[in-house]
């Protein structure tokens, strides 16, 4: 029987140069792993790998060197240890994430529930070409929003409060794009300015800025053969379920409109980017 | 509410020859030689360190009490050691 390298990429199993090996690629999800998946992962790589695995650009992990005659065996041992083998080929990739509010002091949002949430709702999806999703919890983008076919950002929805003010100055000094202005008695915000990276309520000595978590989507990002940045065709929304429905438009706007092999940039370039807008518009308006 | 009238400093400290992280390591030093409840007044440059001292200070447990400029590209910084 003929192999099916295509099913067998749909597994996560990338054919290696090298006859009959291949790099089992793993799933993670947000670039987090147990200590007892990491074991497992251990003893996979020495049993039927060289001994070594590879971390990829996104967060991934795989076992180089795998023979096709130990694919199921390598499955079960890792199933075992609760680790699952990843996808490739046209389908929702892994969801990437940093480590957010939960742990850095700069995330605005939390974003491994998050990641988790996307994971379970989206990976390995079908669809014309491979889709990303990356997930950065502030304007520092250490997880690179704008180059994943859909980005998400976290960001504060700010309000100053009077009456804790003590009119320090620190905010204006802290806002790098010098959106606010302190007087005396007064604090003026341009919110055409404010980039929502909550620098202002993270320096707040009296909690007179006060923040809720947002989320900054972009879309059609890509960093391969082409380099694209993903364009922002919506306000920053405080409603999580307002980003699910979103992401459930995008997908389905892209299994609609994409052509098989097409990423999605292209199809959003092809059937116009006002109309991709209108479909995000309506989701995130009837959520 | 506008805070006009703040009591002298009970120290101060000059950052403005250093370079991050030492500009933070310089102000939490003088910071331990104080009580408190005692005010440390930090000469600090415009740019990275007046953004972010006042924020680290904050995270730490102080009080920042007021920011300002002196005409010169520096900022003076009133902090309260907060307690320990």
């Amino acid at each position: 029987m003929a192999t099916d390298y295509k099913a067998l990429k749909n597994g996560g199993f990338m054919r290696q140069k090298q006859k009959d090996r291949f790099s089992l690629r793993l799933k993670v999800v947000g670039g987090q792993l147990t200590a007892e998946q990491l074991r497992t992962v251990t003893e996979a790589a020495e049993t039927y790998g060289q001994g070594y695995v590879h971390l990829t650009s996104r967060q991934g992990l795989e076992i180089p060197f795998v023979k096709l005659a130990d694919v199921e065996n390598i499955r079960q041992v890792l199933a075992k240890g609760g680790v699952e083998t990843g996808v490739c080929g046209p389908r929702v990739r892994t969801v990437t994430a940093c480590q957010g509010s939960d742990i850095c002091p700069s995330g605005c949002i939390e974003t491994m529930t998050l990641a988790r949430t996307l994971s379970d709702r989206y990976y390995g999806r079908q669809l014309p070409h491979k889709f990303k999703f990356g997930i950065t919890g502030c304007q520092n983008n250490c997880l690179k929003a704008e180059e994943n076919d859909m980005g998400i950002k976290g960001g504060l929805i700010i309000h100053w409060l009077a009456e804790p003010c003590t009119f320090c100055g620190v905010c204006a000094k802290a806002c790098r794009e010098k959106a606010i202005v302190v007087t005396e008695d007064k604090v003026e915000v341009d919110r055409a300015k404010c980039n929502h990276c909550g620098r202002c309520v993270k320096s707040c000595p009296t909690e007179a800025w006060q923040g809720q978590p947002g989320y900054l989507l972009s879309f059609g990002g890509l960093f391969g053969n082409k380099i694209e940045r993903g364009l922002e065709l919506t306000p920053i929304t405080g409603d999580l379920n307002a980003v699910l429905k979103v992401s459930d438009a995008t997908l389905d706007f892209f299994s609609t409109y994409g052509r098989a092999g097409e990423r999605f940039r292209f199809s959003i370039e092809r059937t116009g980017w006002e109309t991709l807008a209108q479909t995000v518009k309506e989701a995130a308006a009837n959520a | 509410m506008p805070n006009k009238t703040l009591p002298p400093p009970d120290s101060t400290v000059d950052i403005t020859e250093v370079v991050c992280p030492v500009t933070f390591v310089k102000v939490k030093v003088a910071l331990d030689d104080l009580e408190p409840g005692q005010i440390l007044s930090v000469r600090l440059n415009d740019g990275e360190p007046v953004e972010n001292v006042p924020r680290s200070l904050k995270d730490e447990g102080h009080r920042v009490l007021k920011l300002s400029a002196n005409g010169d590209g520096t900022y003076n910084l009133l902090v309260e050691k907060g307690q320990e």
